[in-house]
């Protein structure tokens, strides 16, 4: 069994509770960073840490910290993104609903590192049950002296506060979030200037995502070292992965990165296998955005190495052959599946998220869709293969936020990968309306099409 | 319906903007539209739009433009029960398609569509965030999910009594 070190304690009954939490050794990061330790030594451990942004990009927590501009006399804020929208993606809930004071306590001792006596956790609005769950949490806390004034003596002062959203993917984007929370439609913002210098109203802000903000408390607890000694290379720690689709056991998974992508899928400790027992076609290994890989590009890398469960093998190969970890959003298809209609239901849910801000997104992710429904119906041409192609390439790079690169790299991937299952609905017009393409052509290893 | 908020509701509102430094109550406006949502019908009117700016002391198109980008606010009216059905690529590898036609079949209702007796509006949304418990859908607060054709009959019997029972 690998080691858990955020959902180790998710099953102990009613760990909801401040009282079951605290009994179980909840809240000692905060005792700990708060008396013993000063702000910059606890940033300090978060980078030897080599904690990763867990919502999708990656990027090293501790040296995102590090950005933080502290002018005198301005507030700083921490903003935690609860706006979990990726499809695939739902470990930030599976946290907050149940072990919702870890967030809390990790809210605490990252305000304290940060200086922020105000934060913030933007959630999204469909989560609206698990508003109420981190409103008593936060209740508790408060009743129990975590929050407040003079936090155990220590002189810090820490309120944190829910804001709800309202249905917008785009709001995961943290400076489209910024707007949010200031009250305004969700429209990236350009950078620089980046939030660290200049985020909510102006001031200095670190919008972090709900499992990167929750490690933290591992982290302080027991030191950056350790945490970094989990993992392979950069990959240092645990992640989520929350596995859905065509497997037999959907669910959220904490796993360390040293695993194997195959272990991982079969293996009855995490997905247990394809359901039905029927075999594996494709996986997109980090939530929608990331790209598509057919069975033996997701099992092996090109290098026919094994692939495993860390930010760098998932990428290894570019995005010829290789994926990416993004948010650990797991998506299984099995042989049953058309990758045509799969890749048009994304198309459409970027068209309708894309915030209208930037042309190429706003009208591409409509020309994706519309192309990419007339193929599953039928009514496909062949051109419309390199038009897609064309399209999605004139979006990627081509907007304010990464929104438009998240609807491109999807139909990139598929059409590199699975060309041949295009090529046969728009020849085999009748026969796509009735059966599936399978998984006929990908026997043998696959040509890549760059 | 009168458009204005009972005393406690004032009071929620005095509390939402209590969250945010002073000046920028303007950050309320989306949890405050969420309470006018679900008070005054389960939908924005203009009237409930001007409403909101005017307690928060902001111009109405500074309430219309934030109403008209988030996809949870209603800008028509709905039926008593909103079923928010997910119909993004997860939740189609399970099946969610079948659960839609079943939702027509059952209702005669069309995504944007509302029944004739006024009680079930179904709307497609998408991905809500459920991928590992799918298909599913939004029902007021809380998620139905793992859905199957049973599941649907039962939660229609369900908003049906609830209905009743309020008559």
């Amino acid at each position: 069994m690998g080691r858990k070190l955020l959902l180790d304690k998710a099953h102990i009954e009613n760990i909801r509770l401040y009282d079951v939490y605290r009994r179980e050794g909840g809240y000692r990061s905060v005792e700990k960073a708060l008396k013993t330790m000063t702000p910059d030594a606890v940033t300090d451990e978060v980078k030897k840490s080599g904690l990763r942004g867990r919502g999708g990009a990656g990027f090293p927590t501790g040296m995102k910290w590090g950005f933080l501009a502290k002018p005198a006399g301005v507030p700083r804020y921490l903003v935690v993104n609860a706006d979990e929208s990726e499809p695939g993606t739902f470990k930030d809930r599976y946290l907050m609903e149940f072990i919702p004071h870890l967030l809390i306590e990790g809210m605490i001792t990252s305000s304290y590192a940060l200086g922020s006596n105000r934060s913030y956790i933007y959630i999204r609005g469909e989560y609206a049950w698990i508003v109420d769950i981190l409103d008593q949490a936060i209740q508790e806390a408060k009743n129990n002296g975590w929050l407040g004034k003079n936090i155990l003596g220590s002189g810090f002062d820490c309120e944190i506060y829910i804001q709800r959203g309202a249905g917008a993917y785009i709001c995961g984007e943290e400076t489209a979030l910024l707007e949010s929370l200031e009250g305004k439609r969700g429209n990236p913002r350009i950078k620089p200037p980046f939030p660290a210098v200049r985020g909510l109203w102006d001031c200095p802000t670190v919008v972090n995502n709900v499992e990167t903000i929750a490690a933290v408390v591992p982290i302080i607890n027991d030191g950056g070292e350790e945490y970094a000694k989990i993992g392979i290379g950069k990959s240092t720690g645990t992640k989520l992965i929350s596995a859905c689709g065509n497997i037999k056991k959907q669910g959220v998974y904490e796993i360390e990165m040293n695993i194997s992508v195959e272990e991982f899928i079969y293996s009855d400790e995490y997905c247990g296998g394809i359901g039905n027992d029927r075999k594996l076609k494709a996986c997109i290994p980090g939530g929608s955005s990331v790209p598509i890989l057919p069975a033996n590009l997701l099992l092996k890398t090109s290098k026919g190495e094994n692939r495993m469960m860390t930010y760098e093998s998932l990428a290894d190969g570019g995005f010829a052959s290789g994926s990416m970890m993004g948010s650990g959003g797991f998506i299984v298809l099995d042989d049953t599946q058309c990758v045509v209609r799969h890749t048009y239901t994304l198309a459409r849910f970027y068209r309708h998220e894309s915030c209208g801000q930037c042309s190429p997104c706003r009208e591409g992710t409509g020309w994706m869709e519309k192309i990419l429904l007339n193929i599953e119906n039928g009514k496909g041409k062949m051109t419309d293969i390199d038009l897609l192609w064309d399209i999605q390439r004139k979006i990627e790079g081509n907007t304010i936020c990464p929104l438009g690169d998240a609807a491109a790299w999807p139909v990139a991937a598929a059409i590199r990968h699975f060309r041949d299952e295009f090529e046969w609905h728009i020849t085999n017009p009748d026969d796509a309306q009735r059966r599936n393409f399978g998984l006929a052509n990908y026997a043998e290893p696959l040509k890549v099409v760059v | 319906m009168s458009v204005e908020f009972s005393k406690e509701k004032l009071q929620e509102v005095q509390r939402i903007i209590g969250f945010y430094p002073d000046g920028k109550q303007k950050s309320a406006v989306i949890p405050v539209l969420h309470l006018a949502q679900q008070e005054f019908g389960g939908w924005l009117s203009s009237d409930t739009m001007d409403y909101v700016a005017s307690l928060l002391q902001l111009e109405p198109i500074e309430v219309y433009e934030v109403a008209t980008f988030y996809s949870m606010y209603n800008l028509k009216p709905v039926g008593k029960y909103l079923f928010e059905v997910c119909q993004t690529g997860p939740c189609m590898l399970n099946g969610s398609d079948d659960i839609i036609k079943y939702i027509y079949d059952k209702l005669g209702i069309r995504p944007g569509e509302t029944s004739g007796d006024g009680l079930f509006t179904l709307k497609t949304v998408e991905c809500l965030g459920a991928c590992g418990y799918a298909p599913m859908m939004q029902l007021g607060k809380n998620y139905r999910e793992h859905l199957t054709k049973e599941k649907v009959d039962a939660i229609i019997n369900e908003c049906r009594q609830n209905a009743a029972a309020k008559n």
